[in-house]
C-alpha cells in the first residue's frame, strides 16, 4: 500500500477545503471498498479524509419522501422502520447486498460510489483504461462473464455493482453533493456517468464534491414494489442481474411503474423503454415481456455474457407480474432476516 | 500516528501505527490478540469478524485511524468469569471445529445473531453466516452448534 497521510476534519466544509485542488485526496467511508483497493494498489491516495464521523447518520421524513444522511451505515438504512415503511424496494435492495459484517461498516455515500468488481481493474498486473487509462480492456475478448450487456463501449465493459443504487435508480432519488464550487443536486440515474471514451470516471462528480446526503421522493405506489436479484450463490454475491421494480395498477392497466436494472451496465440502468411500453399497457405477462423485449432490444452482449439477456428478460417479466398479482406478490417475498 | 481505544472493556493504546495499518493488526501484532484471524484481507470471508461499538464488522478493512476512540470486542472478550460464552461451548460441543480458523469470526456472528434474534430460523442463520466462510465446509455442525447456543441460552435467563 503506497504510503499516505490521514485526516479526520472537524466538519464538511474542512472536509471540503482538505480535498480541494488536490486529485490525490479520497475521503473515507466506511472504508470496506476503499481500504481494500488500497491494498490492493488500485487505488493510489496520498490524503485520506476520513469523512464518516462528520456525515450526517440520520433519516428524517421531509415533505415530500426522506432524507438520508451521506454516513448512515447500510446496515441501519435496511432496519431503519421508517425507510421499511416509505421504501421497502430500498430496504430490501440494501439487504441483499454484502454481508452483515460489511454492511454494518459501508456507508451510504460509499456504496453509492463503490467502483466496478471487473477482475482486470482490480489486478494491477493487467491493462485496463478504468484503472489506466488508455492501456485498453482485456475484458471485451477476456473473462466478461459478470460485465455489461447495456451501454458499454469500445473502452470498458464494467458493471457498477451497487444493489442500493440500482434502488435509488428506479426511486428519482436526488444525491446532494457539497463541493469546491458550492452546493448541488445530482439526479438519479444521471449520477453514475456510461463509459464512452472516458473509462476512467464512474460519476459525474467533480473531484472533491463529497456526497452528504440522498433525497428519496415519496412514490404513492412504493408498496407495490420489488427488488430482485440474481446471484451465483443464495446470499453474499453480487448481482449477476437485478431488477428494482415499483408497479401502480388498476383495474387491470398499469397506470404508472419505475424499473431499473442492476448487473448490466457501467450504471444502475433505468429501463425507460420498458417503462414508456408498459404505462397504459394490460398488466398481463404478455405485456411484461413486450416491455421487457423494448428494453433489451437496446443491449449488444457480449460472447461470454449472452446469457444475461434472457435471464434478465425472465426475471423482469416475473418480478413485474408477481407485482400484478397480490397473492404471488406476498407468497415470494424472500427470507426476512433482521 | 497513536491509536486509542477501548478493546474488551479496558483502554489500550498503540503507537507508532502506520496509517495504512488495519484494525486487524492492531489488535493482533500490536495488542496481543491474535483470536482474530487474518485470511482473505478482503471482507469475504469473515474470520477477522469483531464487535466495532457493538455491530460486528471484518477488521481487515477498518483502517487503524477510524477505530480512534471507539470500542471494540473481539472473541478474546465473550467469555465471562472464567466460562465460556454459550455459543462457544456449542462450538466445542457440536465439533463445529475442524482447521479453526474460521471459528472465532463464526462465534463472533452467532453471538451478535443470537443477541438480536434469540430463536433464529435455519433462514436466518444461514443470512447471517453468509459473511463467513468454512474452508473446510463444516456447515452443518455449525448450524448445529448455533441451534444449541440459542436453545441453552433461551433456557438460562
Ligand atoms: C466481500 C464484499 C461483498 C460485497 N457485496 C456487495 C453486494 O452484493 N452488493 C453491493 O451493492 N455491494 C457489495 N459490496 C460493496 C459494499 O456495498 C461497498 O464496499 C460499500 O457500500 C462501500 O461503502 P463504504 O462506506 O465502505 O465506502 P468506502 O470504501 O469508504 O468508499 C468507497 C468510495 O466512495 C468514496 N466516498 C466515500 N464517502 C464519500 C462521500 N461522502 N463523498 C464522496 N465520496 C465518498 C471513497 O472515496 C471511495 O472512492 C461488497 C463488498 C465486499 C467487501
Ligand atoms: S471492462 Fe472496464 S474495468 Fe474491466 S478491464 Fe475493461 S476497462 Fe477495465
Amino acid at each position: 500500500m503506497r504510503p499516505f497521510t490521514y485526516e479526520r476534519p472537524a466538519d464538511v466544509r474542512s472536509a471540503v477545503a482538505a480535498a480541494a485542488g488536490r486529485p490525490d485526496a479520497a475521503y473515507l467511508g466506511g472504508g470496506t471498498n476503499l481500504v481494500d483497493l488500497m491494498r490492493l494498489g488500485v487505488a493510489t491516495p496520498r490524503t485520506l479524509v476520513d469523512v464518516t464521523r462528520i456525515s450526517s447518520r440520520a433519516i428524517e421524513e421531509t415533505g415530500g419522501g426522506l432524507l438520508i444522511g451521506a454516513g448512515v451505515r447500510n446496515g441501519d438504512l435496511a432496519a431503519d422502520p421508517l425507510v421499511r415503511r416509505a421504501q421497502p424496494l430500498l430496504a430490501r435492495a440494501v439487504l441483499e447486498g454484502a454481508s452483515g459484517q460489511i454492511r454494518n461498516m459501508a456507508t451510504v455515500a460509499g456504496n453509492l460510489l463503490q467502483r466496478t468488481r471487473c477482475p482486470y481493474f482490480q489486478d494491477v498486473t493487467k491493462p485496463c483504461n478504468k484503472r489506466l487509462p488508455g492501456s485498453g480492456c482485456p475484458a471485451r475478448t477476456g473473462d466478461h462473464r459478470n460485465l455489461a450487456i447495456l451501454g458499454h463501449s469500445e473502452h470498458c465493459v464494467a458493471t457498477h455493482p451497487s444493489d442500493m443504487a440500482v434502488a435509488l435508480a428506479a426511486l428519482d432519488a436526488l444525491v446532494h453533493v457539497e463541493g469546491p464550487g458550492g452546493a448541488r443536486t445530482v439526479p438519479m440515474p444521471g449520477l453514475h456517468r456510461l463509459p464512452g471514451d472516458e473509462p476512467d470516471r464512474d460519476t459525474v462528480l467533480a473531484p472533491g464534491e463529497l456526497i452528504t446526503a440522498v433525497e428519496v421522493p415519496h412514490l404513492p405506489f412504493a408498496a407495490r414494489s420489488r427488488y430482485r436479484k440474481v446471484r451465483d450463490r443464495a446470499s453474499f454475491a453480487f448481482a449477476v442481474v437485478s431488477v428494482a421494480a415499483a408497479l401502480d395498477v388498476a383495474g387491470g392497466v398499469v397506470r404508472d411503474c419505475r424499473i431499473a436494472l442492476g448487473g448490466v451496465a457501467h450504471a444502475p440502468w433505468r429501463a425507460e423503454a420498458a417503462e414508456a411500453a408498459l404505462r397504459g399497457a394490460a398488466a398481463t405477462p404478455e405485456e411484461f415481456a413486450r416491455a421487457a423485449d423494448a428494453e433489451l432490444a437496446r443491449s449488444s452482449p457480449l460472447p461470454r455474457n449472452a446469457f444475461k439477456a434472457p435471464l434478465l428478460r425472465n426475471v423482469l417479466v416475473r418480478t413485474l407480474t408477481d407485482l400484478a398479482e397480490p397473492a404471488g406478490f406476498a407468497e415470494s417475498e424472500p427470507v426476512e432476516t433482521p | 500516528m497513536r491509536v486509542s481505544l477501548t478493546v474488551n472493556g479496558r483502554h489500550r493504546t498503540a503507537d507508532d501505527v502506520w496509517e495504512g495499518e488495519s484494525l486487524l493488526y492492531v489488535l493482533r501484532e500490536r495488542l496481543g490478540l491474535p483470536g482474530s484471524k487474518n485470511a482473505c484481507e478482503q471482507g469475504e470471508c469473515g474470520s477477522c469478524t469483531v464487535y466495532l461499538d457493538g455491530l460486528p464488522v471484518c477488521a481487515c478493512l477498518v483502517a487503524a485511524g477510524q477505530a480512534e476512540s471507539r470500542e471494540v470486542r473481539t472473541v478474546e472478550g465473550l467469555a465471562g468469569d472464567g466460562r465460556l460464552d454459550p455459543v462457544q461451548e456449542a462450538f466445542t460441543e457440536c465439533g463445529a471445529v475442524q482447521c479453526g480458523f474460521c471459528t472465532p469470526g463464526l462465534v463472533v456472528q452467532a453471538h451478535d445473531l443470537l443477541n438480536r434474534t434469540p430463536r433464529p430460523t435455519d433462514a436466518q442463520i444461514r443470512e447471517a453466516l453468509a459473511g463467513n466462510l468454512c474452508r473446510c465446509t463444516g456447515y452443518e455442525k455449525i448450524l448445529d452448534a448455533v441451534r444449541l447456543a440459542a436453545t441453552r441460552k433461551a433456557a438460562t435467563p
